[in-house]
C-alpha cells in the first residue's frame, strides 16, 4: 500500500464518506476546481459534481450559516475554511447558533456538520495565516473540537466527525499536511471522538500535545531514549470533549507531565488540561506540570515565526528539569 | 457614456388607508370567509400581545417584544404560507407561528425563560434574537430544498435594522447565485430599538437591496393585511415552481417599544405614532368588512371575548408548566452526552434536587 501525507488522508476520507452517504456535501471557497489552496479536496468536483461540491462565494460568515440550515435539513455539510483566521467572520454562526441549536431546541433541531480549516504557524504563509487559536472553541459548549496529527488520525477522525450529529471543528495542522506519510488503509473505520491517543508508552515523564507540535514531542522524546529516558506520549486529538481519564492515568503513572502546544499561553487549552491534572492529580505528581507553549503575543510573519514556536531542546530542557525532582 | 444597468421598485397597495380597494383585488380577497379569517387572527395577535405585556409587568414573563401594529405582516406570511413551506422568523412572528401551529402557550414558555418554547414547529425555526443571522440559514435550508428537488420554499423575516448586518445582504447573495426558493421579508417597522430607519442606510428603498444581488425587491404596504398576503403569495409561488427568489419590504411602524425593556418615549419624536396609528391594519380591514355588511359591533365584542377567552387557556397553560428538571440544560447539548460531562450533569442534578427538595 501506498504511503500517503496527511492531506492526502483528509482528501481520501472525503472521497469515502461522500461515495458511502449521498447527504454529505463539501462547501467553501475555491474547493472546487482548484481543489482547495491545499489541495484537500482535489478530484472531488470531478467524482462528486458541482451539487455535492460547492464552491461558494468569498464570505466565511455566510459558509458558516449556509452549513448550519443544510445541517437542520437532514444534510451532512463539511465546509473548508481557508485558513484558521478566516474562521473570525464565521464565530456568531458557530458559537450562536450550530453550537446551540440542539440544546435550544432540546433535541428538535440539530446541526450535524463539520468546519475544516488548516491551523497553525511554521509555513511562511502571509499574516493572519498562522493562527492557532483552538481554545476559542474549546471554550463553547455544543462544539467538538478535533485536531489530527498524523495522515490515519487524520482519515479515522475526520470520518468520525463526518458521521457525528453534533458540529466539530476540525483543526488540520497545515505544518503537518505533506510532512510525514503513512500507510492508511480506506477501509472507512473511523476513530473515536472523546479519545486521546497514546503515541508511545513511558514511565519516566508524560508529554502532553496536539497538532504540529506532535513532531518536536516526537523527536525529543527519541533524543531523551537515548538518555535512557522513557517518556510516554499523549496526542490529545479531541480538544473538546477532553479525555481527562487517559492523562490522569498517565500522570498517576509517570507522576510528572509536561504540556507542549503551539497556541499562546494564556488561556490555552494547556491551562485548562494543567489545571484538571492539579485539581485531580496532586498527590501523584513529582513535579511541577510545565507547559510550553507559543508566546502571549502576535504570530510573527515569517521571518520570525520560527522562534515562536517551542523548540525540540526546550521539551528535552524540561523534561530533564522534571527529573531532577525525586 | 451610456447607461448600462437601471432599477425600479414597485410599491403594492390593495386596501388603503380610508379602507378602499386601491388595487386589483386577488381572488382570496373575494372570498368574505377569507377575509375574516384575517380579520380574526390580527386581531387574536393584538390581544396575545397586550395580555403579554401585563404579564410581564406583573413580573410573570420575561422581557416581550411586541408585534402592535405589525399584525397584518405577519398574518398575511402565515396564510399565504403552505403548511410544507418553511418559516424562518426572527422574534415578532407571532400570528405567522400561531398559524403555523405553534401553541400560543409555547410563545410564553419562551419568553418566560424555558427552552421548551421551542420544542414545536417541524422543521420550521425558532426564533433568532442574534439580528440578521437567520437569513442564512433560510438559505442553507433552500439549498437543501434545491438539492433534494422538492417544490417548497422557504420564508424569512428580520426587521430593517438586520438590513445592516454583512449576514443580510450574504443571503440575499447566495440566494441570486445559486437561485434559491427563498422569499426574504423586512419588517419595516421604522425603527431598530432608538434608531430610526433613515440611520440604517442612505438608500430610497430597502427593496432595492436585492437588485444588487440579481433579483426583484418590492415594497408592501405593511398596514394592508391583502397586499401583504398576495404579494408573499406570488413571490412564495415563484419560489417554489422557478426557484427565483424575492425580497418584500413592508412598510409599517412600530406601534409600541422595542421591547417591554425600551421606552420609546426617550426617541420617538411626539405625535409621529398617533399619525401613523391612522394607518394601522386592523381598524383599516374593519372599516372594509362593515362596509361589506359581513362585520359589526356585535360581531365584534363576541370575537375580542374569543380572543381573549383563546389567550386566558395559553396564559393558564403557561403558568401551570413545571420548569424542567436542571439537568435539562446539558441533556440535550449533545446528541450523546460525551463522557466527559458526566460528573458535571450530577452536579446540576444535585443543584436542582436541592433547590426543589
Amino acid at each position: 500500500m501506498a504511503e500517503i501525507t496527511l492531506v492526502e488522508a483528509i482528501n481520501q476520507a472525503l472521497a469515502y464518506e461522500m461515495q458511502a452517504d449521498p447527504d454529505v456535501i463539501l462547501l467553501g471557497e475555491d474547493i472546487g476546481k482548484d481543489g482547495g489552496v491545499f489541495r484537500a479536496t482535489v478530484g472531488l468536483l470531478e467524482k462528486f459534481g458541482e451539487e455535492r461540491v460547492r464552491d461558494t462565494p468569498l464570505a466565511e460568515s455566510m459558509i458558516a450559516g449556509l452549513a448550519i440550515g443544510m445541517a437542520m435539513q437532514g444534510l451532512k455539510p463539511v465546509a473548508e475554511f481557508q485558513f484558521m483566521g478566516f474562521t473570525y467572520p464565521a464565530l456568531d454562526q458557530i458559537i450562536n447558533h450550530a453550537a446551540r441549536m440542539r440544546n435550544r431546541t432540546r433535541g428538535r433541531l440539530s446541526c450535524p456538520l463539520v468546519f475544516r480549516a488548516p491551523f497553525g504557524c511554521g509555513i511562511h504563509a502571509p499574516e493572519h495565516h498562522s493562527e492557532s487559536t483552538e481554545a476559542i472553541y474549546a471554550h463553547i459548549p455544543g462544539l467538538r473540537v478535533v485536531i489530527p496529527s498524523s495522515p490515519q488520525r487524520a482519515y479515522g477522525l475526520l470520518l468520525s466527525a463526518i458521521r457525528d450529529p453534533d458540529p466539530v471543528i476540525f483543526l488540520e495542522p497545515a505544518r503537518l499536511y505533506r510532512w510525514a506519510k503513512q500507510e492508511v488503509p480506506d477501509d472507512g473505520k473511523g476513530l473515536p471522538l472523546d479519545r486521546a491517543f497514546i503515541l508511545q508508552s513511558g514511565e519516566d515523564v508524560t508529554l502532553i500535545s496536539w497538532g504540529a507540535m506532535i513532531k518536536e514531542t516526537l523527536s525529543a522524546a527519541q533524543k531523551l531514549k537515548k538518555d535512557g529516558i522513557s517518556v510516554e506520549i499523549i496526542d490529545v486529538a479531541t480538544i473538546k470533549p477532553l479525555d481527562k481519564q487517559t492523562l490522569l492515568t498517565s500522570i498517576e503513572k509517570t507522576g510528572r507531565c509536561i504540556i507542549i502546544h503551539e497556541a499562546a499561553r494564556t488561556g490555552g487549552v494547556g491551562e485548562h488540561i494543567s489545571a484538571e491534572l492539579a485539581e485531580q492529580a496532586l498527590f501523584f505528581l513529582k513535579a511541577p506540570i510545565i507547559r510550553l507553549t507559543g508566546y502571549d503575543t502576535i504570530v510573527p510573519y515569517a521571518k520570525l515565526e520560527n522562534y515562536y514556536l517551542p523548540k525540540e531542546q526546550q521539551i528535552i530542557d524540561a523534561v530533564q528539569r522534571v527529573l531532577e525532582f525525586a | 457614456m451610456k447607461i448600462i444597468a437601471r432599477f425600479e421598485i414597485s410599491y403594492y397597495q390593495i386596501l388603503n388607508e380610508t379602507s378602499e380597494i386601491v388595487g386589483t383585488l386577488p381572488s382570496f380577497a373575494k372570498d368574505n370567509e377569507h377575509l375574516l379569517r384575517l380579520y380574526r387572527i390580527m386581531v387574536l395577535n393584538r390581544v396575545f400581545d397586550t395580555k403579554a405585556i401585563a404579564l410581564q409587568r406583573t413580573g410573570r414573563l420575561g422581557t416581550y417584544p411586541s408585534s402592535l401594529g405589525q399584525e397584518a405582516v405577519f398574518t398575511g406570511i402565515g396564510d399565504a404560507m403552505l403548511k410544507n413551506d418553511i418559516l424562518v422568523p426572527y422574534y415578532r412572528d407571532y400570528a405567522a407561528m400561531w398559524m403555523r401551529g405553534i401553541p400560543l402557550s409555547d410563545i410564553l414558555l419562551f419568553w418566560g425563560g424555558d427552552e421548551r418554547g421551542n420544542l414545536q414547529g417541524g422543521e420550521d425555526l425558532p426564533f433568532s434574537v442574534p439580528v440578521g443571522s437567520q437569513g442564512l440559514h433560510a438559505a442553507g435550508i433552500a439549498t437543501a430544498l434545491k438539492i433534494r428537488q422538492e417544490k417548497r420554499a422557504v420564508l424569512t423575516t428580520c426587521g430593517e435594522g438586520a438590513t445592516s448586518q454583512g449576514d443580510f445582504y450574504e443571503a440575499l447573495n447566495i440566494a441570486g447565485i445559486w437561485k434559491l426558493p427563498i422569499v426574504f421579508v423586512i419588517n419595516n417597522n421604522q425603527w431598530a430599538i432608538s434608531v430610526p430607519r433613515s440611520q440604517q442606510t442612505a438608500a430610497a428603498t430597502l427593496a432595492q437591496k436585492a437588485i444588487a444581488a440579481g433579483f426583484q425587491g418590492e415594497q408592501v404596504d405593511g398596514n394592508d393585511v391583502l397586499a401583504v398576503r398576495e404579494r408573499v403569495d406570488v413571490a412564495l409561488t415563484k419560489a417554489r415552481e422557478e426557484n427565483i427568489p424575492t425580497l418584500l419590504e413592508m412598510i409599517c411602524y412600530r406601534q409600541c417599544d422595542h421591547t417591554t425593556a425600551d421606552e420609546a418615549t426617550r426617541y420617538e419624536p411626539k405625535g409621529v405614532r398617533d399619525l401613523e396609528w391612522k394607518k394601522e391594519p386592523i381598524m383599516r380591514l374593519r372599516r372594509y368588512l362593515e362596509n361589506l355588511k359581513i362585520w359589526n359591533q356585535i360581531l365584534e365584542e363576541q370575537l375580542q371575548k374569543e380572543c381573549t377567552a383563546e389567550v386566558e387557556k395559553a396564559v393558564q397553560a403557561y403558568l401551570a408548566t413545571k420548569p424542567a428538571p436542571a439537568s435539562d440544560m446539558i441533556d440535550y447539548l449533545y446528541a450523546k452526552l460525551p463522557h466527559t460531562l458526566f460528573e458535571q450533569r450530577e452536579q446540576i442534578k444535585q443543584v436542582g434536587d436541592q433547590c426543589h427538595g
